[in-house]
């Protein structure tokens, strides 16, 4: 049979602002709701993944959750590479299980970023992203790397303000499907156009949310799945790609590592960009998703404004993405961000998506990328 | 009022990158070339990043370029740099070839496009270690 890793559980908690809430407090709920959804006790997990937090840093973030959950996993690590965390965690984690090194991976992420810090010391902490020498001290924000990046595009493939603000809009329109979103009000390319600046061409609206909340996932070994409860997805294929660190030194403004990342991935799997069924793409930034749509092979370069424009990424499109909502409208807290991305594939392939199901989904993608479009992991994940 | 300009995160400078900020405190933009394969780069580091070589040589750049990307940025990271806004970032592709990133002042800033001339400058030094930042003026300026 397949030794292919097999996600067995899959939660996340509420989002959006949580007051009372705390960092490891998000990661053990998260965590004891995927136990539950896997069907197994927290004695069954014998890996733990964990990410990072800016609430409560630490330099050995999986020991500080094995103590604080009251778990001795024989094995645990933390990993950082920003938002491609989420999928990166789940790579390894199949890794980990397909090797025979463990049979149930715990990954699980968390922060309180809204509630934890004021919205002036979450923008800071972003910023030390930059470059301590060569970009922080010209005053840079993560909008205004990301904004480079959309200027550069814009000018070489023709991409418009409006088609970045189709992007917002086809989160949005999905979030209103889900009643756990953080922002459920239908918005429109003119709303989008229409909110105050950050760095242009960016503005408001072409921003993640800041959110308090926390996601986990259990990846178990094909043999040990069975003893598990719910309808299993298969992890079919993964793939990563590391270009650069800081924007100043990247090899491209216009190219980057999602088309090396998604190939990969769908090379393992043995399938192409057209059989994927439904799509949860990181979207830090509208500019984030429309580069990562036409370099991972979805759409021409210049086609998924146009397309976004004419309902492509909705249900019914040609490709349903971020159907929860994404880091524009469902939630973005952190490393478990790009974890709601992998949460949310795996109800659509459960068909236990409810309102915003895409019917028959047999097939996802998820992306996520880290730093300034500078670390990329992919998964092809399929109902086994 | 004025929030303190004095808190923006100036460059601290370290064995990579002393010989860079020397030479903005006496008006020259100084690049690394490897001796064996003879790539510029930038940010400098003890290595060629493109050969791996060691002890990368250090020249005087031509100090021009063309505009590879822009952003009016208006919200800025930290308080320090309110009493700049809007103000505007740029990537400037070298003539030798790496890109560096820095404000454009004066009619740089005013309309900047992609592919424009630009010449670097600096600011007087600053700060305890005396660091005098580049930026970029447009060419017809200078
Ligand atoms: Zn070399």
């Amino acid at each position: 049979m397949s030794r292919r890793a097999i996600i067995t559980g899959a939660a996340d908690t509420a989002v959006g602002e949580l007051p009372g809430s705390s960092c490891m407090g998000l990661h053990a709920e998260a965590a004891s709701l995927a136990l539950a959804d896997a069907g197994l006790r927290a004695a069954d997990i014998d890996g733990v993944l964990c990410a990072y937090s800016f609430t409560e840093p630490h330099l050995m973030l999986a020991s500080v959750f094995c103590e604080y959950f009251g778990i001795q996993p024989a094995y645990s690590a933390a990993i950082q590479a920003g938002g491609a965390t989420g999928c990166l965690m789940v790579m390894q984690a199949a890794a980990l299980v397909e090797a025979g090194l463990c049979r149930h991976v715990l990954v699980v992420a968390g922060d309180n970023r809204l509630s934890g810090l004021s919205r002036d010391k979450a923008v800071a902490a972003l910023a030390e992203v930059g470059h301590p020498q060569f970009e922080r001290p010209f005053g840079v924000t993560i909008p205004a790397l990301y904004a480079l990046v959309a200027q550069a595009y814009m000018h070489e493939y023709g991409a418009t303000p409006e088609h970045l603000a189709a992007m917002a809009v086809a989160c949005r329109t999905h979030a209103t499907r889900n009643p756990k979103a953080q922002m459920r009000k239908p918005i429109t390319v003119e709303d989008v156009l229409a909110s105050r600046f950050i760095a242009e061409p960016l503005r408001l609206l072409d921003c993640c949310l800041i959110s308090d909340g926390g996601a986990a996932l259990v990846v178990s070994a094909a043999d040990a799945a069975r003893d598990t409860a719910r309808r299993p997805v298969a992890v079919l294929g993964t793939g990563q790609k590391n270009t650069h660190e800081h924007l100043v030194a990247a090899p491209s403004l216009t190219e980057f590592g999602c088309r090396e990342s998604a190939a990969q991935a769908f090379g393992r799997a043995g399938v192409s960009p057209a059989d994927i069924d439904v799509a949860e793409i990181y979207d830090s930034f509208t500019v984030t998703l429309l580069v990562e749509l036409e370099s991972i092979g979805f759409f021409q370069k210049g086609e998924a404004g146009p397309a976004a424009l004419a309902g492509a990424l909705d249900l019914g499109g040609r490709l349903p993405c971020n159907t929860h909502g994404g880091l524009m409208s469902y939630a973005h807290s952190g490393a478990a961000g790009g974890l709601f991305h992998v949460v949310e594939a795996v109800r659509q392939l459960r068909g236990e998506a409810e309102a915003r199901q895409v019917p028959g989904a047999e097939l996802a993608f998820v992306h996520g990328d880290g730093g300034i479009l500078s670390a990329h992991c992919s998964l092809v994940l399929g109902r086994a | 009022m004025a929030e303190d300009q004095s808190l923006k995160p100036l460059p601290v400078p370290n064995a990579d990158t002393a010989a860079f900020w020397e030479g903005c405190a006496c008006g020259e933009l100084r690049l690394q070339r490897c001796t064996a394969c003879g790539t510029a780069q930038f940010p400098p580091r003890v290595v060629c990043a493109a050969c791996q070589s060691g002890a990368p040589a250090w020249e005087v750049a031509s100090g021009r370029g063309r505009i590879a990307s822009y952003t009016r940025v208006h919200r800025p990271p930290s308080p320090a740099f309110k009493a700049d806004l809007p103000y505007v970032v740029a990537l400037v592709a070298l003539e030798e070839g790496p890109r560096i990133m820095l404000g454009l002042r004066g009619a740089a800033a005013e309309a900047p496009r992609i592919g424009d001339a630009v010449l670097i400058r600096f600011d007087p030094p600053a700060g305890p270690h005396g660091i005098a930042l580049p930026y970029a003026v447009a060419m017809e300026d200078a």
